[in-house]
């Protein structure tokens, strides 16, 4: 069969002569590439030291955020969970507590939230369906690890810090028409109680 | 026997049925909507509005169209009738105007409900209302309150369809259930605090079209959609004893009545059959419950697992007859 490409070559079992049996032209020809890439630019960067640039919608690892007192978004609804094609994600929930309203920011919320970052396909459907603004893909890389447990993200290693200096900022993955909408006041439907 | 023609069908319906009822007896898409009536309670019926219709002709003998949409539960049907209720625009958005009435104080906090999936308001504004609300003030609120040891009441959620009164009031035996205060401010609540211990209480979970009654042992536990709803029953005493099982894997998350096409229960299950038997071994299982495809409970729900492993088995077949069918060519 002809290939599609014309890069492929029909081998044959010629007999080399005596100066292809010395290898030397050949060696010689093999040091002369990697010499040449000495002087190319690098195609490498020697993370973590050095970082590439990121687009500001580059889909990463899951941020669970908190509202602007602090209070956890997550209300454990399980939209993310049934919309994600890699069944990645569990959750469960449980009922807020008199006292614990500066924690949670409604009645449930998520006791327990895994993600298992070597299901995750890093769609983004998570992020689309949640209703709450809660869950959102970071420009943050998800790192390697030695054990296939220590993939289960839990909401130790999913839940920004409440530190409001060390927040995950997400304002860049917010559309502008996302931005206008939420101005609207027919939109304020879903607010707090 | 009168004969009435809703939305071009026509049907003859004994004397004193409804036109709710006689479009029911048609089926399909032309049934209206009902938030408040209920087959089984009697009395129920004419508060919510949404089943509104247009009657374009009283009856034969007098063919004059009625002045206003009409509660079509509530309106006895008469010979000759002609009703409109998809086929006319008038009637659409007067009902587009009731959904966004009834969701006028009701927080819309689906993402915490535990009705979520199953819910007849979240059927309905999904179906005739629209995404956005025009009303700016601060919703009514009241406190979660526990009836009894079973039932939560998120009074917040009601939308005062008095469902809930019916079925405390005719099936159980004693009335400790009903509405307090009138308007803005009225309120389902148990008789000076009685909580509710009548086995039949549970039903009011079923009953209820929104998320104000929901089962206290089932609270939080899950959402529907990642349930499995299984039909079953056993033997009861006190009722058919005949449920729908919400499971996940062999575990019973919880124990419902089983619902028609209308989402109306007709076989009410006791609270023994619904909170005490969460053990499958306590139930005769007869197999997948049908679930609508429009529902989102359908997803990863497979009713007939006999058909669904003949159609992969087929499809492996034409996939393996491919392969050899290529590799034999080359």
């Amino acid at each position: 069969m002809q290939s599609l490409t014309g890069r492929s070559r029909i081998v044959v079992n010629k007999k080399m002569n005596f100066m292809e049996k010395l290898y030397l032209p050949a060696v010689m020809g093999g040091l002369m590439i990697t010499i040449r890439h000495l002087f190319r630019r690098k195609v490498t960067v020697s993370y973590p030291e050095q970082t590439r640039p990121f687009s500001p919608v580059y889909r990463g690892m899951h941020v669970l955020k908190r509202d602007e007192n602090g209070a956890e978004r997550c209300t454990a609804c399980g939209l993310c969970a049934v919309a994600c094609p890699a069944e990645a994600i569990t959750m469960e929930a449980a009922e807020r507590k008199k006292g614990e309203e500066r924690l949670y920011r409604e009645e449930k919320y998520a006791k327990v939230y895994e993600i298992n970052m070597l299901r995750c396909i890093f769609c983004g459907l998570c992020e689309e369906a949640c209703p709450k603004e809660s869950i959102f893909l970071t420009n943050r890389i998800t790192p390697a690890d030695y054990k296939r447990e220590n993939f289960v993200y839990g909401k130790d290693r999913l839940v920004e810090p409440f530190d409001p200096s060390k927040r995950v900022d997400v304002s860049e993955r917010q559309t502008t028409q996302v931005k206008e909408f939420k101005k609207h006041k027919e939109y304020t439907h879903n607010r707090l109680f | 026997m009168p004969k009435v023609t809703i939305d071009g069908h026509s049907i003859e319906v004994p004397e004193g049925t409804t036109i709710l009822q006689a479009a029911r007896m048609i089926g399909g898409e032309i049934v209206p909507p009902a938030m408040c009536y209920y087959s089984s309670l009697k009395g129920s019926g004419g508060y919510c509005r949404t089943c509104i219709v247009r009657v374009a002709q009283g009856s034969a003998k007098d063919p004059r169209p009625m002045p206003k949409p009409v509660a079509s539960c509530r309106t006895p049907v008469m010979d000759g009738m002609v009703v409109e209720n998809i086929t006319s625009p008038e009637v659409l958005e007067a009902r587009k105007g009731v959904v966004e009435f009834l969701l006028i104080n009701h927080p819309l906090d689906c993402p915490v409900c535990d009705q979520a999936g199953e819910c007849d308001l979240q059927n309905l504004s999904f179906a005739h209302g629209t995404e956005k609300t025009r009303y700016e003030f601060p919703r009514r609120t009241f406190e979660k309150k526990d009836i009894g040891n079973y039932i939560k009441l998120h009074m917040t959620r009601c939308i005062l369809c008095y469902r809930c009164v019916k079925v405390a009031d005719q099936i159980t035996d004693e009335r400790v259930h009903g509405v307090m205060n009138r308007g803005d401010v009225a309120e389902i609540s148990t008789y000076i605090e009685k909580a509710v211990e009548n086995d039949f209480s549970g039903n009011m979970i079923d009953v209820c079209p929104v998320g104000a009654l929901t089962d206290r042992t089932y609270r939080f536990k899950s959402r529907v959609w990642f349930l499995n709803p299984m039909d079953a029953h056993r033997d009861c005493k006190k009722c058919s004893g005949k449920a729908v099982l919400w499971m996940h894997g062999e575990e019973i998350y919880r124990v419902t009545a089983r619902k028609d096409q209308n989402a109306e229960v007709k076989e009410f299950i006791c609270n023994e059959c619904r909170y005490d038997k969460k053990d499958v071994k306590q139930w005769v299982v007869e197999g997948p419950r049908h679930i609508d495809r429009t529902s989102v409970i359908s997803a990863n729900h497979y009713e007939d697992l006999n058909s669904l492993k003949h159609a992969i088995g087929e499809q492996q077949k034409k996939l393996q007859e491919k392969i050899t069918q290529k590799t034999s060519g080359i």
